[in-house]
């Protein structure tokens, strides 16, 4: 529980290095825009993923048994998925917080000898990162859905109407040849 | 590399007249190249705005900033999003005297906790009301110096630029304010990585000028002193086409006028001439009553279209079958 | 604090680019950022330059040989044809207020999605090859040459810009990226250079009156449809006259409103409005030839822009209508606004508009004629002539998005919010710095909606759809209405990717719910099939007095029953007495005659 104690009492040291290394892989002169606006609406996406990884870090520091980190992860990652960002780019973030944790608290950890602690910390975080992966993949599945779903809704009324005009015998076309079936 | 260069640039611009303003070098400084700046100046000044006014507008596209004049009992923002000549003015008016645009990036309502969330923008705009401001004010206490009589506003100015009655000379404002809100635009420019991303020499180098000419005028005020009512001999001579070169001016006062007339010479070539482009550009100086008054294009010229006939033609059987009318049985 | 070790430092990646200048990084073609090349045959039907099949991802863009001769001669024409262009490639001083003002640089971080940097990418070449100091000092005075890496750039970037001019609001001197990404993409297709998704709409436009190709028997037969879907839900069957002569408007709106949904909602809207107006006088036409107030070809070039838009003023000239009234769209308005009324004289047929049912003279479109249909409603509202429930509406919490041509080209703010606040019971608006003049980009205007591009709608759109989160989570917003048929068309897949709880919606499809017509039977849903929230506990009620009558009317008919059966058992009773009397008789008779 020690090493618990260590992340509340460093929480905020933490996260604004996490903070720091996502900017870091935005191009370099975007990332000032991205730290210095800090009104939600002007600067969307440091919000995000401000808000994102705050609440990831609350949900490691959870020990309720039913704490759901994706919400959390979804936040993050939904945005990186349309920002060009390769698989594993995307989700690097998560493993970055086990050497950030490290950095910041590798010496005490050394000397409370924590590092059992540590190993059990690291694993719960590679399992988020899986589930990042996870996560991410949903999102490229969600934005190929839409490129259907807009072709789809591109043409429903007509095919609407051209299953009307099928269902009705003798008048347009022949029932049996125009079938639903094919339309839908 | 863009930064560098204009620093050198400007470095040499300074070290030129403080070699050459010696002797008969002084005619050269004092007299031809002011003269040829003023030259290049309303010459360049003049070509510029009569080759934008030349051009056409063809359409009438102003940006509206607000609603719009439509059913009496809507209101309407006749400022920012005038419908009148009048509003046209007031708009322009409140762009060219309190950079309305630049206004704008300060309106954050909504704020993120406690955190103080409105930054750069609203310094930009302080700091770009504080430069221009200034250097108008720096401009007009320099009438002191053209005129003679002197006219009554530059007394009055002076007494308010220099309220804060210390030094002696009495400390001036302006011209304080006018070199550290150029150094702010400049080190906004570097700070900012995308403003630097965006930012080349054009960019520095007008500021590197004018930090000089305010510099060297600072100086020339407070620390190294040159004869003033030689200064006044030597301006009022060009100013009436009379010019003279009265013994014992310091050499600063050349690098000044050098600088200026570095400045006013380089004026038409370079963004600089925003001064005049802001009134002329289309989507603030023109009404939005499109649909009131109409708006002719010089160029307009006939275009190829598919007429209704031509449609018909094509699509009349099927037309019929649905009982659409047609021209043409 | 520990010292990192020394392979963990190593494996870090940094992603950052190397820090060179924006001239020495030329564009990197990424997949879903650029559209699909335009195609010869649709290059044939407009007669647009250099017809080939090609596409960006291309190394040889089939570019012809003289292809810089005819880009820089284009360049010069529009340099003395266009006062913004030139004072806008001239004075831009590259303060950069308008650099964290587009959306697809919020979203994307791209910094040459920077306002300023897209336009820097023309006024470098302008510097470079139309000036001296740019031709002298080169780089240093920010001039580059022509080279065919900088055109692809030019087409990469052009066709990443929306034309939303939200930057030209907070630009200190009015320029406008529009105007620059306008005149950058006619110079592209002076070699032939455009996407599919433009050429394509155009192509049919020009052919058939509309985007989407319909033919006038299906246009025709598609809003037929519509109608009939109307009597369904309620009881009523409107029918609109296409192509009369001798009505008095005209009404011109965007096709895509006739095929996809949402737009068909509000497109049953127009129809249900139009049909209850009747009765009080109106006189109304659609046409099937000028089926399209959209205008695709304004994204090709100002040309392609007015002959297409040619089909307005002649089709009212044709059928003698005295003003054209024109449908929710935002692009379409942008064009009827600010440039029909220069491209062409309005025919000397058309009359100043007035409402003909309440005689409001629109004098704001007085030499124009054409009337945006939210003032026309607003204004019928105002004057009390519709008979509206907006408890119909109940449903739904309401904000609206103000499309950025309606907003920044018009000023249009009150006339749609005063509509939705007389229609629907809730209503709120999103952020002060996100609606209104200041609104934000639905990530695909200026024919940028295209699927293959879903990546960049999706964070160009991310700006609004975050905006529209905080108003879902504040206040429980489900439907975000707006006035553009492309917003219909692009909002839907951002709400599901971003904020999927809220819908999409023209502000006439709330009209139409609300609005009362005259003799229609009781209507259960909303135009899309949706119950309204009381149809249920009225349907309970129903179902519990419908119980109630039945129990009484089997109390009764049991009783009844009882009655009959006594009465029909004495009845028997007695027959059977009488025969028995009358057997006994006829035996007593028998035992007689014996």
């Amino acid at each position: 529980m020690a090493l618990k104690q260590l992340l509340e009492e460093n929480k905020s040291v933490i996260l604004s290095r996490w903070f720091d290394t996502i900017l870091e892989t935005y191009p370099v002169d975007t990332q000032h825009f991205l730290r210095s606006k800090k009104n939600q609406f002007d600067n969307p996406v440091a919000r995000r993923i401000s808000d994102g990884i705050e609440g990831i870090f609350s949900q490691i520091l959870n020990d309720d048994e039913e704490k759901d980190v994706s919400p959390f992860l979804d936040k993050v990652i939904r945005i990186r998925a349309v920002q060009d960002f390769a698989p594993s780019r995307a989700v690097a973030f998560m493993f970055d917080l086990k050497r950030l944790v490290r950095e910041v608290l590798g010496k005490a950890i050394r000397e409370l000898q924590l590092s059992e602690e540590l190993g059990r910390f690291e694993e719960a975080i590679d399992k988020m990162g899986l589930l990042a992966l996870d996560i991410y993949m949903k999102c490229r599945e969600e934005i190929y859905e839409l490129r259907v779903n807009e072709v789809k809704r591109s043409v429903s009324r007509l095919i609407e109407r051209a299953n009307k005009i099928c269902g009705i015998p003798g008048k347009e076309g022949d029932p049996e040849v125009c079938s639903t079936d094919n339309l839908t | 590399m863009g930064i560098w260069v204009s620093f050198f640039a400007v470095i040499a611009l300074v070290l030129i007249p403080s070699v050459g303003a010696q002797g008969a070098g002084q005619y050269i400084f004092g007299i031809f190249i002011p003269y040829v700046a003023v030259l290049i100046f309303v010459i360049g000044f003049i070509y510029r705005v009569v080759q934008w006014g030349k051009t056409p507008v063809p359409f009438k596209i102003p940006t509206t900033g607000g609603q719009m004049k439509s059913l009496p009992w809507i209101k309407w923002n006749p400022l920012d999003n005038p419908a009148t000549t009048g509003g046209v003015v007031g708009r322009m008016a409140l762009e060219v005297l309190a950079f309305r645009s630049l206004f704008r990036n300060t309106r954050v309502e909504l704020r993120d906790g406690p955190r103080v969330s409105y930054g750069s923008n609203k310094w930009l705009w302080v700091a770009a009301l504080a430069f221009h401001y200034a250097f108008l004010v720096v401009f007009l206490r320099h009438f002191r110096l053209f005129m003679e009589p002197v006219p009554g506003f530059v007394g009055l100015l002076e007494s308010v630029d220099g309220f804060m009655e210390v030094g002696l000379p009495r400390l001036m404002i302006s011209g304080v304010v006018l070199l550290l809100a150029a150094l702010y635009l400049f080190l906004r420019r570097v700070a900012v990585p995308q403003l630097r991303y965006i930012s080349f020499a054009a960019d520095y180098f007008p500021l590197f000028l004018i930090i000089a000419l305010a510099g060297s005028g600072l100086l020339m005020r407070y620390f190294i002193r040159v004869d003033i009512t030689s200064v006044k001999e030597l301006i009022t001579g060009l100013v009436s086409l009379r010019p003279t070169i009265p013994e014992g001016i310091g050499v600063i006062f050349f690098v000044h006028l050098f600088l200026l007339s570095v400045l006013i010479a380089y004026f038409p070539f370079s963004k600089l001439m925003h001064a005049g482009g802001v009134f002329m550009s289309p989507t603030r100086n023109m009404a939005n009553d499109n649909r009131q008054n109409r708006h002719i294009n010089p160029w307009n010229y006939p275009v190829k279209v598919h007429t209704y006939a031509e449609y018909e033609d094509e699509f009349r059987e099927k037309m019929k079958e649905v009982g659409l009318p047609v021209e043409k049985e | 604090m520990s010292k990192v070790a020394s392979p963990e430092e190593l494996s870090r990646v940094r992603y950052g680019p190397p820090k060179k200048g924006w001239m020495d990084s030329p564009a990197e073609f990424k997949e879903g950022r650029w559209c699909y090349g335009s195609k010869p045959k649709d290059h044939h039907v407009i007669g647009l330059p250099n017809p080939r099949s090609w596409s960006p991802g291309d190394e040889d863009w089939k570019l012809p040989d003289n292809w810089k001769e005819i880009f820089l001669e284009g360049m010069r024409e529009r340099l003395d044809k266009f006062r913004t262009f030139r004072i806008f490639m001239d004075i831009c001083v590259r303060c950069g207020a308008c650099a964290d003002k587009c959306h697809f640089f919020i979203g994307s971080g791209d910094p040459k999605n920077m306002p300023v940097l897209r336009a820097e990418l023309l006024r470098s070449i302008y510097r470079g090859e139309f000036t001296n100091t740019g031709k002298i000092l080169g780089k240093l005075a920010g001039g580059r040459k022509l080279t065919y890496e900088v055109f692809k750039e030019l087409f990469y970037y052009f066709f990443q810009c929306t034309e939303c001019r939200r930057c030209s609001l907070f630009c200190p001197y009015g320029i406008d990226t529009a105007e620059i990404t306008i005149i950058g993409r006619e110079l592209l297709n002076l070699l032939g250079c455009n996407i599919d998704w433009i050429t394509g709409p155009v192509a049919n436009c020009y052919r058939t009156g509309n985007h989407l190709g319909i033919q006038p028997h299906a246009y025709h037969s598609m809003l037929e449809f519509f109608c009939e879907e109307i009597e369904e839900i309620t009881g009523i069957l409107p029918e609109p006259s296409f192509n009369r002569k001798g009505a008095e408007i005209l009404f011109i709106t965007p096709s895509g409103d006739v095929f996809a949904d949402p737009g068909t909602y509000t497109c049953m809207g127009y129809i249900m409005l139009f049909h209850y107006l009747e009765g009080l006088g109106l006189d109304l036409t659609w046409s099937t030839y000028a089926s399209e107030g959209g205008n695709f070809g304004y994204f090709t070039s100002h040309e392609m822009a007015k002959r297409l838009n040619a089909k307005m003023y002649a089709e009212a000239e044709r059928l003698g209508v005295k003003w054209i009234l024109g449908g929710e769209c935002g692009h379409m308005w942008r064009v009827c606004n600010q440039y029909m009324d220069t491209f062409w004289e309005p025919p000397k047929s058309l009359e100043i508009p007035v409402s003909p049912i309440t005689g409001t003279r629109f004098e704001q479109a007085k030499d124009h004629k054409m009337v945006h249909i939210c003032e026309f409603t607003a204004d019928l509202i105002k004057h009390g002539k519709l008979n509206l429930d907006p408890s119909r509406n109940d449903i739904y919490n309401v904000t609206f998005h103000d499309s950025c041509n309606p907003a920044r080209a018009m000023g249009l703010f009150e006339e749609p919010r005063y509509i939705i606040n007389n229609v629907c019971n809730n209503f709120v608006d999103m952020p002060i710095n996100t609606i209104k003049e200041q609104t934000f980009c639905c990530g695909g205007g200026s024919g940028l909606n295209t699927d293959e591009i879903m990546d960049l709608r999706m964070r160009g759109g991310f700006p609004r759809a975050n905006a529209v989160d905080y108003v879902h989570q504040k206040h429980g917003v489900n439907l975000l209405s707006c006035i553009c048929a492309i917003d219909r068309a692009t909002l839907p897949p951002l709400m599901e990717y971003w904020v999927p709880e809220v819908g999409v919606s023209g502000v006439h499809e709330l009209v139409a719910n609300a609005l009362v017509l005259e003799g229609e039977q009781k209507r259960t849903t909303n135009l899309r099939a949706e119950e309204f929230p009381w149809v249920e506990e009225e349907e309970e009620e129903a179902e519990e007095e419908a119980l109630e009558v039945s129990l009484e009317a089997a109390e009764e008919t049991a009783a009844e029953a009882a009655e009959e059966a006594v009465a029909e058992a004495a009845e028997e009773a007695a027959e059977e007495a009488a025969e028995e009397v009358a057997e006994e008789a006829g035996e007593e008779e028998a035992e007689g005659e014996k």
